[in-house]
């Protein structure tokens, strides 16, 4: 890697300050900047680790009853920590591997928005809200594509809050190489309707499946996705699985999660 | 009863304490004075004439000591490759010039082009950076064929064509064989590939150079299987340095698996550049480089057919395969895909008639080598899936179809040029049978299918070729080294000893098991004896580990030596016990008198041989030490057969193992426990083949699986608890110990079973899938099921 300078401010202020000086980034768990900085193809002048700023760790319950988790909270401790939201603790405690739920944070994760982590899936189907030093973004807003968010230069997330859902289920099947999801389907049952939200098979980052929604909301069973399909054309293709096997993938892991939701 | 110590127990490996408590001593561990490291600039054009390289920024750049570009090496001598085939006219293979940085052209992703040498790591390749290089882009050859077509792009321009040789074999029996197939009453054909896969050692490679200027000598540090190959293929062949000024030291090797038996340009780089310098130089492969720079293993692509008569006996096989060499010709590469390949295609059965042909092909890829199993695994896949096809074509048993057509009578001279000494294959499919319970195999299948699960059952054999070889054989066969193994066993007054053993061990346990040896042979404790390997200042000429042959060929070459060493102990002791040398016995550490009670002790007679007061010196010399260099009649023969339980998740064409039995016979054993955990690695690393690992590169030459996010591994998760047995046992009947070798046997015998099982259980479907191609990944499977 290239030399940096290195912050670890101790609370979100002094981070955003930091964040203003020019090509300083910011470093979460590192779980993907660290490797890519190994390998040169970036060169921040300056990173501010969002480590120290306790006002961002932990998990609790909120007035609204939704869950609150800090941005710069591990997977580990969600995995530990969210029992109030069984499916998203789950979801937490499958990624990667402990190494990396012990660094990796679900801000970081979300800032990041790759196509094929878990936690988009989840922040999306849940209806999460994802909370920044400036404001308050809904998920519906916040994915704009892979690697693609609506943050603004310099702008961390604080917080994320999940509305509870009655039944919620993430049913992952991993690309055999790295574990990341080759596709990824977070199904949430609230009382007002269903959402599904699928990673890891788009061109266009995580997504959500309206037709399924529909289908679910009016009949919540594994059956109600039998007859639907998605199409492959928007879909990624690479060595470990064509676009038609995704869009497959996408109908077999969304049953799966509404069989073991329900 | 398990044994204590010496030939059969499981004595624990002594190398594990260091290796386990970070004690161990890596070639990275190694750190001399002064030492300046280098980054080497690689190509990131598969396929380009390079019109110029710029390095004057970054000679200016800080911490930069030199820099290296192909100009450098201007008569400095080509890395040679050890094995010239000879092809089906007569002709030599085709052999082109491979530099240690580019000479004109690249012609892989990942070959160096200029290497800075700096201060610091951080420094030359900061450096690096600034080198600027200008390189015409050329067409990329990647698939075999095509690379073999007229007016193909010429990876080098020097050669006639991309075609390395045409090899045929037995070329005298082709006509006989395609006549068999004329008359064959049916005839079984399957074409398949058999994956490119990288190597992946846990410790990437590692070179350090060294000059004396005082001496003119000069040290190479190196993760090496065979460091004196190294010392020859460099010193006389690449940087004309004599051996007795040239010391190659591989310590310990954190895994080698057949890519660090090949010399590389790191190696002689940083043995050229510690004189050029005048200081130690030290290169550490990352792991993003071992990708692009190992030699790569594998990656055949083969039509087989089996012709069988109207009693379903096989009566001839004839193969065509074309083989990657990669850009460059690796040190092996040429033997790989002929010699330990086409002499395997017998197997286990009495086929009376075979040929095989091999064009193998120049392409713009990381040079291909031997990777464990080297040739035997790829000619054993292709046998084993056509057999099993031809089964389930004429509708009989795979294992019934098998045990017709088994070699039964010994020695058996193959079609193939080969001699199988001993085995039993009946015994070991007997073992499998019951390890296997087939019985029970149908009310798996059930409870599988009761949970939408597909089951299928794979079974298959396999023979290998081990000890690698009759110096002599291998010499007609194109090999421009012999193939013998080293042994000195020096004994110490005290009565301690030292053996040193050509052989390199790089995980294999070699300081544990040949120690057993040698204690059972003296009837002294282990921890008497250490197990000295991989310094040629220290250890007699040896050729080192690869193809399964340190037991057999250098624990031959250990036992000669302690023989020696024994007889001689015996002539010490009938002097000092007034006793005729014939009626002098050893046992249990003492010599004794035959049919009396006089005896002396093993360290008795060592102290006699270094303070001789009494002793014969009119007869023998003072001292105990002894070297031995044993050179095999034959190659070994190991066998066994597998069998694998799979189950499909027909949604998702996802594969799961859920048994594995290996039955083998490697003759006599020394430590069972490290046999087991050989055949445990192999079986991993096989099973990874078939499930998982893929190297592969795109129509422009540039590799796709680059890094652990898309080359899987085999881990854990992915493999069942093993059953593994070696008690069939037909001891080899040409070495000293009767042993055959085990390194390779699970990477060799496993990937088969594993596609048969799977096609066993899309058959048991109805789904129409004969074959699927390794590695066999859940969307390959979902494919193959719904193409």
């Amino acid at each position: 890697m290239y030399n940096f300078e290195f912050a670890k401010p101790s609370s979100v202020a002094d981070a955003v300050a930091a964040l203003g000086e020019e090509d300083a980034q910011a470093l979460g768990g590192g779980q993907t900047l660290i490797p890519t900085l190994k390998q040169r193809l970036a060169s921040p002048t300056k990173l501010v680790s969002l480590k120290g700023i306790s006002e961002m760790q932990g998990v609790c319950t909120g007035d609204d009853g939704a869950l609150c988790i800090g941005g710069a909270t591990c997977h580990a401790t969600v995995a530990a920590e969210a029992g109030a939201y069984p499916a998203l603790a789950s979801t937490a405690a499958h990624i990667g591997d402990p190494a990396v739920r012990n660094r990796g944070t679900i801000g970081g994760s979300l800032a990041n928005n790759d196509p094929s982590a878990c936690y988009p899936a989840a922040a999306l189907a849940s209806g999460a809200t994802i909370v920044t030093n400036s404001r308050e973004i809904a998920a519906d807003d916040y994915f704009q594509g892979m690697f693609t968010t609506a943050l603004d230069e310099g702008e961390i997330i604080t917080e994320v809050r999940f509305p509870v859902p009655e039944k919620a289920n993430y049913q992952k099947f991993v690309q055999p190489a790295s574990r990341f999801a080759l596709v990824g389907v977070y199904v949430a049952k609230f009382a007002d309707g269903v959402r599904v939200a699928i990673t890891g098979a788009s061109n266009d980052g995580v997504f959500r499946w309206a037709e399924a929604e529909a289908a679910l909301s009016a009949n919540f069973s594994a059956d109600a996705i039998d007859g639907l399909s998605l199409s492959g054309d928007d879909m990624i293709s690479d060595l470990h699985g064509t676009d038609a096997y995704r869009a497959h993938l996408c109908a077999v892991m969304t049953k799966r999660a509404v069989a073991a939701a329900a | 009863m398990p044994k204590d110590g010496g030939i059969g127990a499981s004595s624990k490996r002594r190398e594990d304490v260091r290796f386990l408590t970070g004690a161990g001593n890596y070639t990275d561990d190694i750190n001399i004075h002064g030492q300046a490291h280098v980054f080497f600039l690689r190509s990131d054009i598969a396929h380009g004439t390079i019109t110029s390289v710029d390095t004057s920024a970054a000679e200016a750049m800080p911490g930069v000591v030199k820099v290296f570009t192909g100009a450098d090496f201007e008569g400095v001598g080509s890395i040679p490759c050890g094995w010239q085939v000879t092809d089906r006219h007569g002709d030599p293979m085709q052999e082109p010039a491979h530099p240690v940085l580019a000479q004109g052209k690249v012609r892989h992703v990942g070959e160096p082009i200029a290497a800075v040498v700096a201060e610091t790591l951080a420094e030359a390749r900061d450096a690096a950076e600034a080198i600027s290089v200008d390189i015409a882009e050329l067409p990329a050859v990647v698939n075999m064929k095509d690379a073999l077509k007229d007016g193909a792009t010429k990876v080098h321009d020097d050669l006639t064509s991309n075609l390395c040789y045409d090899w045929g074999f037995v070329e005298e029996n082709k006509d006989a064989v395609n006549k068999a197939f004329d008359e064959a009453a049916h005839v079984t054909s399957l074409e398949l590939v058999n994956n490119r896969l990288v190597a992946n050692p846990m410790e990437p490679r590692v070179a350090v150079g060294e000059y004396a200027r005082g001496t003119d000598e000069h040290t190479l540090y190196t993760t090496s299987q065979n460091p004196h190959v190294i010392r020859l293929l460099m010193g006389a062949f690449v940087l004309g340095i004599p051996e007795h000024k040239l010391r190659v030291v591989a310590p310990d090797v954190g895994g080698g698996f057949g890519t660090k038996i090949f010399h590389y340009q790191e190696e002689a780089f940083c043995t050229f550049a510690a004189k050029a310098c005048n200081r130690p130089v030290k290169w550490t492969s990352s792991r993003s480089e071992a990708f692009i720079s190992d030699a790569h293993g594998r990656d055949h692509v083969t039509k087989i057919e089996l012709a069988l008569d109207a009693d379903n006996n096989f009566t001839a096989i004839r193969t065509e395969t074309h083989a990657n060499m990669g850009a460059y010709l690796s040190t092996f590469a040429p033997s790989v895909p002929t010699w330990l390949h086409g002499t395997l295609m017998a197997g286990n059965y009495k086929t009376p008639l075979i040929y095989v042909n091999v064009k193998a092909v120049f392409t713009n890829t990381v040079p291909v080598d031997a990777y464990r199993g080297a040739g035997r695994p790829e000619a054993t896949f292709q046998l084993e899936r056509v057999v099993d096809k031809a089964a389930r074509e004429l509708g009989v048993d795979p294992i019934a179809l098998r045990r017709q057509n088994f070699i039964t009578e010994f020695p058996y001279a193959t079609p193939v040029a080969v001699e199988y000494d001993t085995g039993d294959y009946h015994a070991t499919m007997d073992k499998l049978e019951e390890m296997g319970d087939f019985a029970g195999f149908a009310a798996r299948r059930a409870e599988s299918e009761k949970n939408g699960k597909l089951r299928g059952l794979g079974v298959n054999c396999y023979i290998e070729a081990c000890g690698i070889a009759p110096s002599n054989l291998v010499g007609q066969l194109g090999a421009r080294a012999g193939l013998y193994e080293s042994a000195t066993v020096r004994v110490n007054a005290t009565g301690g000893l030292v053996v040193m053993t050509g052989s390199h061990s790089h995980g294999q346990g070699h300081e544990t098991s040949f120690a057993q040896v040698v204690a059972e042979m003296i009837g002294i404790d282990e921890s008497m004896i250490e197990i000295v390997h991989g310094d040629t200042s220290k250890v007699p000429m040896g050729m080192g580990t690869y193809g399964s042959r340190s037991i057999a060929v250098g624990g031959s070459a250990m036992v000669r030596a302690t023989e020696k060493i024994i007889n001689k102990a015996k002539k010490i002791a009938s002097h000092l016990l007034e006793a005729s040398e014939t009626d002098i016995e050893l046992k249990d550490g003492a010599f004794s008198v035959a049919g009396t009670d006089k005896s002396v002790a093993w360290g008795d007679v060592t102290l006699a041989a270094y303070v001789p007061h009494n002793y014969p010196l009119e007869d023998i010399e003072p001292g105990l030490e002894e070297t031995a260099f044993y050179d095999p009649s034959n190659f070994t023969y190991p066998s066994g057969a597998y069998a694998c339980e799979v189950e499909v998740d027909p949604d998702t064409g996802k594969v799961s193992i859920e048994r594995f039995a290996a039955a083998d016979d490697f003759g006599n054993i020394i430590n069972p426990m490290i046999v087991t955990g050989q055949v445990h690695g192999g079986l991993a690393q096989g099973i990874g083949q078939a499930l998982l690992e893929n190297c592969a590169y795109d129509e422009n030459g540039q590799l796709l699986s680059a890094s652990y996010m898309d080359y899987a591994m085999p881990r854990a998760d992915d493999l069942p608890m093993f059953s593994v047995d070696h008690s069939c046992q037909t001891p080899c009947t040409h070495n000293p110990l009767g042993v055959k070798g085990c390194g390779e046997a699970g990477a060799i015998g496993s990937p088969p079973a594993v596609v048969n099982a799977v096609v066993d259980a899309l058959q048991s479907a109805g789904k129409d899938v004969t074959h699927v191609d390794m590695p066999l990944s859940p969307d390959r499977v979902w494919a193959a099921m719904n193409g």
